[in-house]
């Protein structure tokens, strides 16, 4: 153990590479240990836990996202909400949801406990899909097609709010899912 | 030779309280890249104050075009002009300065300095003309007009320059062997936060020219690309504030309290963990983003990630550890914390820095690290948790250690007393209170799902009408008291910062030996800043109880906050 201590505006002299103090040791093995465990959570809970943002990631086309989408709806659809269409599409099939300056369309009618592929993508800029209320977020991008495995386990009526900046309205961005028995 | 022992006496000025050479041009371009970061602070508070009104939706001052743009102005006014601007000043500081040694090519910092500035006024011009109404981050296809990326481009250009300048004071220093022995840790730990700047500003580099170019529509831009790249900037940039913060935190302790580096090897290798890992760490703003895998997702978060964090855990301990055993070894030996309740909690350099490595660590900390992993992320990810987390690293930590050092540097450098002296004591205390229960409130009202960035959550004309939970209503004006207090703090710093720089009045050895007001302790009587003899033994014999005591605290806080946040994302719909 050094017989001299000096602050940090002082230029050590010597070999000042010497032994760690015992409590400095133990901190660091602590936190060593801690952050494995940070480290083995996430491949944790791909394998174990329900809620992952891994999904189908692809490129595509706005163009071409948006002709996709206007197929779902005529597929689909079940009737309009203050001018948007209300698609309500069987249980595992493919649902597409496109973000624009500055709403979502369609809107989506889901069965709860039945899996979903939701594409979600973008017409023109960066938009952010948030789930509200149950607090589900992620980034939508023009040309990228980000299709994630969706369970609804409960009944409600959620709005989509638009969480990335996209524009003088983005506070207009409100689209809605509702899930039913 | 008297000749050159008059260009000698020109060029430096012996520090009467230090005993250190300072060269006369360092300690110039000190004061102007202070001068400015204080003025472009100015600028980000007097937005911040328009921000917080609005989203105070009972307020709701601004209209949703000026709150975007004070929005642009405020995050660019901050995050990189003031803290840059300052950062500036550090190496100058922590290079000539510190290494007793001659600013090579003076001229070099002017022309840095003025590239700084130009681009800073640009950039300021085009967000305030309404012609870069993009936000600090500016993801393509929203575009600025091109003024706009080339302001960013010389400010980055010139702040490259300082750091050149800062390894040439370094060659200096060792050739001309004006310190024996390695270079002080203060230096080290600059030295380390010029390297990160230096990947950064490359980052900032590879996509701020293409996004010019692109911008008058000379190439394409793809949206992914753009935030992959530039993350590398707009995080590793953080970085550098880490690495400067926790260097202003070690000189701080030892100016004001004699605190000690407990182990070189230990401080040192931790600086060298966040230049090695921290770059990878801008992965965590991707999470979940379409482009990129989880594989890849994980790696960049964990890894690399991890051993920043436990760089920060190494500093959390060192840190404090060095203050207790500063404080021991100046005879506060009772019991496990007489060293931190007779500390000088009057003096703003000592309170300020305690208090940001407190805001930094607890709260920062905890937060940062738990939002940061892949799949909590979904709960996180653009709400009003993000600003809540990085307020309390960037302003509560970064900024309030700036402040604090701030109250050193206007005595030993500008050689002025402290204006307001009385108000200077109780800054931090605004301040660091206020920033911090307007963060948390923040990050509250994101896990009600509250979104970032946006102008009115009523959704009053939207499609589809939309009801958060009635808390929200309350956190709001927490919120907006918080950050009222902190925009009052941060007043109440510049008043004091201003009025001492162009009014205030000389600090002279006669008032130092009289200890008038608008001196802080560490400068009226320096602290021993070596220790020699059974002193040190014995201390070493006790160690830093308190200390232990203190981490193990925020070690528990730090274990409950990231299992709570899984338990939540486990009752959430299956995503996958
Ligand atoms: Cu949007």
């Amino acid at each position: 153990m050094a017989s001299e201590l000096h602050s940090a505006i002082v230029s050590p002299k010597g070999v000042w590479w010497s032994p760690v103090g015992t409590q400095e040791k133990r901190w660091i093995t602590i936190a060593f240990i801690w952050c494995l465990i940070l480290f083995a959570m996430m491949p944790f809970w791909h394998m174990k836990g329900g809620q992952n943002p891994t999904g189908i990631r692809s490129k595509v086309d706005p163009i071409e996202f948006v002709k996709r989408t206007d197929r779902f709806i005529q597929d689909y659809k079940v009737g309009e909400e203050n001018g948007f269409p209300v698609v309500a599409p069987p249980p595992g099939s493919d649902i597409y949801l496109l973000a624009r300056m500055w709403n979502w369309s369609p809107v989506l009618k889901l069965k709860k406990n039945a899996e979903y592929t939701l594409h979600l993508s973008s017409a023109d800029v960066n938009h952010g899909f948030g789930l509200f209320p149950i607090n589900v977020n992620v980034q939508v991008l023009p040309g990228y097609d980000y299709a994630l495995r969706v369970t609804p386990n409960e009944t409600g009526d959620l709005r989509v709010v638009c969480n990335e900046f996209c524009g003088i309205n983005h506070h207009l961005m409100i689209g809605k899912i509702v899930v039913e028995d | 030779m008297s000749d050159t022992l008059q260009s000698f006496a020109a060029r430096f000025r012996k520090c009467p309280i230090t005993g250190l050479s300072v060269d006369r041009s360092a300690e110039l371009l000190i004061k102007v890249n202070a001068v400015v970061a204080v003025v472009t602070f100015l600028i980000g508070v007097l937005a911040a104050l328009g921000l917080v009104l609005t989203r105070w939706q009972a307020i709701h001052l601004l209209d949703a075009s000026m709150y975007y743009r004070f929005l642009t102005a405020h995050g660019l006014n901050m995050l990189i002009f003031f803290i840059i601007f300052f950062e500036m000043a550090v190496l100058y500081f922590a290079g000539p300065v510190v290494l007793n040694s001659r600013l090579p090519a003076p001229k070099m910092g002017w022309l840095a300095f003025l590239l700084m500035l130009a681009g800073a006024v640009l950039v300021n011009w085009m967000v305030f003309a309404g012609k870069a109404d993009v936000l600090f981050t500016s993801y393509p296809p929203l575009k600025a007009d091109p003024n706009y990326y080339l302001g960013i481009i010389l400010f980055a250009v010139g702040a490259l320059i300082v750091c050149g300048l800062f390894y040439a004071s370094l060659a200096v220093a060792k050739k001309e062997k004006t310190y024996e022995g390695s270079m002080p840790l203060v230096t080290f730990g600059a030295l380390t936060a010029t390297i990160i700047a230096i990947i950064s500003l490359l980052h900032g580099a590879i996509i701020y020219i293409p996004t010019w170019l692109w911008s008058m529509n000379l190439m394409p831009m793809d949206a992914q690309i753009y935030r992959l790249i530039w993350w590398g900037l707009g995080h590793s940039s953080q970085q550098i504030n880490v690495a400067a913060m926790v260097s202003v935190w070690y000189l701080l302790a030892g100016l004001t309290v004699g605190g000690v580096v407990l182990n070189e090897k230990v401080s040192r290798t931790a600086f060298v963990l966040y230049v090695l890992f921290i770059s990878m760490a801008s992965a965590h703003h991707l999470l979940v983003d379409p482009g990129m895998g989880p594989a890849w997702k994980v790696w960049n978060t964990s890894y690399a990630m991890y051993l920043a964090v436990l760089a920060s855990m190494i500093h959390g301990f060192t840190v404090p550890a060095g203050i207790e055993m500063g404080q021991r070894l100046r005879g506060f030996t009772h019991g496990t914390f007489e060293w931190l309740r007779k500390a000088p909690w009057g003096d703003p350099g000592f309170s300020g820095m305690v208090l940001s490595v407190i805001i930094f660590g607890f709260w920062g900390g905890i937060t940062g690290v738990t939002i940061g992993t892949e799949q909590i992320n979904l709960m996180a990810h653009n709400t009003m948790r993000i600003p809540g987390h990085f307020h309390v690293t960037v302003v509560g930590g970064t900024a309030l250690a700036f402040m604090a050092v701030t109250y050193y540097v206007l005595p030993l450098i500008f050689q002025r007393r402290v204006a307001f002296w009385g108000m200077a004591k109780l800054q931090p205390y605004v301040f660091g209170i206020g920033i911090t229960v307007m963060s948390m409130a923040m990050s509250f009202m994101g896990s009600f799902g509250v979104p970032r960035r946006h102008w009115d959550i009523s959704g009053a004309q939207a499609p589809f009408h939309v009801e958060f939970h009635p808390a929200v209503d309350l956190l709001q004006a927490v919120f907006g008291i918080g950050g009222l207090a902190a925009a009052v703090g941060a007043l109440m710093f510049i008043a004091s910062a201003v009025v001492s720089v162009f009014f205030g009045k000389r600090v002279t050895e006669e008032c130092i030996a009289k200890g008038l007001p608008g001196i802080p302790q560490g400068v009226l009587k320096l602290p021993s800043q070596t220790y020699k003899g059974s002193m040190v033994e014995r201390t070493h014999k006790t160690g830093t109880p308190g200390t232990v005591v203190l981490v193990f605290i925020f070690l528990a806080c730090f274990v409950l906050y990231y299992f709570v946040n899984w338990k939540l994302l486990s009752v959430l719909w299956k995503i996958g």
